[in-house]
């Protein structure tokens, strides 16, 4: 029914090509950093002697962490934007909104899986109810999950746009209640037993932990403008689709339409 | 390498989500960008901000 | 403020009134309490010792899902007949509607509270030992999620998916809510050594910001 009113375009940009192939050398050279340029975690144990230590397995906090911190970031943004829309209410607060909420349950799911996959050789367990940033990630992230199912009801934009803002911001006030009850539920976590502080954090790993955040930053920048610019078109489609049908209403109103119906001829 | 599944397995599911979800968001815009005539794409035109 | 507190006195006696004559509480949602209390039972095939040890949860897992059901009801009720319009031009406050429909849940929640407990003493063996904590912890947890439950209630209303939308929407938000609520219980029913008042407070501080928050936010939503 949508009348080509242009040849197909895309979302993308001069500006955003480059961030892309920028966002791509950045993957590169974290690739080398982390599996070539880097060493494994090993230790030796005071008392056996054993080598211990994470072995290979720290190459995934290159990813596992610079994720988490996006994924904050995004949901950070979320909830700013959600407020702004509450406050301006013009359409693009509640595209950013929507855009950085959907792109950060995606950073949000994949640093729950990463974890899980970090977990299983380094604390021999695939899941640990007792760790608090982790039951707090889960929350969140199903907090969003319904956030994104929220906005996918058809309904009027502008009340979708209300409601999502007040979901959004909610889950960002219950998140402190979410992370103090289970840190009280269960007072311990692997996350402190683990972590950073524990390896040996030369220059090397803290360098690359900085380059992976500089290069997810980057790929959260890219998808968060292109997934923007969808939520815009989407809107725009929409007002375009209603413009168009009451032009053609009007059309069939004007003319011999009406005169036909009653039934003058000339 | 030790741990080596585990380092493929968690970079790849990484690597082949982010993928998909940039290839589906990428295709949506094209999609999208059939529908709505050219002023109304900003991005390919001027760097003023909205109107609405 | 007076008008206010009188205003949700209104709508919180409608919906209670509604309830009272059509007896959905009482005859399907109370039924599907105790329902669950026995699934429980069958679906983690234990003794009663075990089972005690657990009451706490299964406890307050049972009233959260009675707490949907009491949502989608208190919800439905303003979509029937275009109610919710009627409710609009009678020129009430949205936050008194808000505390008004909230109150109603909340006693709902009390009642099926009451017969749960029973419930958990006579299927899991559980006993009350801290009356006092049993009562306060009860109040404020059917609060906190009352007031919670009415403003995502509003959220998930008119959309046509309503029944699969709220409990995705509501609980993850209502998990802080839940472990509170189980370790409070946990201590007053003394099925473990916790400190069942600071969780209470906690409680409190839930139940306090979600009736606020709803207050607040609740008028922006109904608006057109």
């Amino acid at each position: 029914m949508t009348n080509p009113t242009s040849s197909v375009a895309t979302t993308g940009s001069p500006g955003s090509r480059a961030l892309g192939l920028a966002t791509l050398a950045g993957l590169v050279g974290l690739l080398v950093l982390a599996f070539v340029l880097t060493e494994p975690d090993v230790r030796i144990h005071p008392s056996t002697g054993q080598e211990i230590g994470q072995f290979d397995a720290v190459r995934l906090l290159y990813l596992h962490v610079p994720m988490a911190v996006i994924t904050y970031v995004a949901y950070s943004l979320a909830a700013f934007a959600s407020a702004g829309y509450l406050i301006k209410r013009t359409p693009w607060w509640d595209v950013t909104a929507h855009a950085a909420a959907e792109v950060g349950t995606v950073f949000c799911f994949l640093v729950l899986v990463t974890g899980s996959i970090w977990g299983r050789p380094v604390w021999n367990t695939w899941w640990e109810w007792g760790d608090v940033r982790l039951m707090t990630t889960l929350i969140l992230f199903l907090m969003f999950v319904g956030y994104l199912a929220l906005r996918r009801t058809a309904a009027d934009p502008r009340v979708q746009a209300r409601r999502a803002a007040v979901v959004a911001l909610v889950a960002i006030v219950d998140l402190p209640l979410v992370n103090r009850s289970v840190e009280w539920w269960e007072n311990r976590t692997l996350h402190q037993k683990s972590t950073l502080g524990e390896l040996k954090i030369e220059d090397l790993t803290l360098f690359t932990l900085m380059v992976g955040f500089l290069v997810f930053l980057m790929v959260f920048a890219w998808l968060l403008l292109h997934r923007f610019r969808v939520g815009w078109l989407t809107l725009a489609a929409g007002e375009h689709q209603v413009a168009a049908a009451i032009k053609e209403r009007r059309a069939e109103a004007d003319g011999s339409g009406v005169a036909s119906a009653v039934g003058e001829t000339s | 390498m030790t741990h080596l599944g585990y380092l493929l397995g968690g970079w790849g599911v990484a690597a082949v989500l982010l993928t998909v979800y940039a290839v589906s968001v990428v295709r949506r815009g094209r999609a999208l960008s059939v529908s709505v005539p050219e002023d109304k794409r900003r991005w390919l035109t001027s760097q003023n901000p909205t109107d609405d | 403020m007076k008008s206010l507190l009188s205003e949700a006195w209104l709508v919180a006696s409608k919906d209670l009134r509604i309830e009272a004559r059509s007896r959905v509480l009482t005859n399907q949602v109370a039924p599907f309490a105790v329902l669950v209390l026995v699934l429980f039972g069958f679906a983690l095939d234990a003794d009663q010792r075990t089972l005690r040890m657990f009451a706490p949860g299964l406890f307050w897992v049972a009233v959260l899902l009675c707490l949907l059901l009491a949502v989608q009801r208190s919800s439905a009720v303003e979509s029937a007949d275009d109610a919710a319009t009627g409710l609009r031009m009678a020129g009430l406050a949205p936050a008194a509607v808000f505390l008004g429909k909230s109150a109603a849940i909340f006693v709902q929640l009390l009642v099926l509270e009451l017969l749960l407990t029973a419930g958990i003493i006579v299927f899991y063996g559980s006993s009350v030992k801290n009356l006092f904590l049993w009562l306060i912890a009860g109040l404020v947890t059917a609060l906190a999620v009352a007031t919670t439950g009415t403003l995502y209630g509003a959220l998930a209303s008119g959309l046509g998916v309503r029944e699969t939308l709220l409990p995705i929407l509501l609980l993850p938000v209502l998990a802080p809510v839940l472990i509170g609520a189980t370790r409070a219980y946990d201590d007053a029913l003394g099925a473990a050594a916790v400190d069942g008042w600071a969780w209470t407070g906690l409680l409190a501080m839930f139940a306090v910001v979600a009736s606020t928050l709803g207050a607040l936010a609740y008028g922006a939503l109904v608006e057109d």
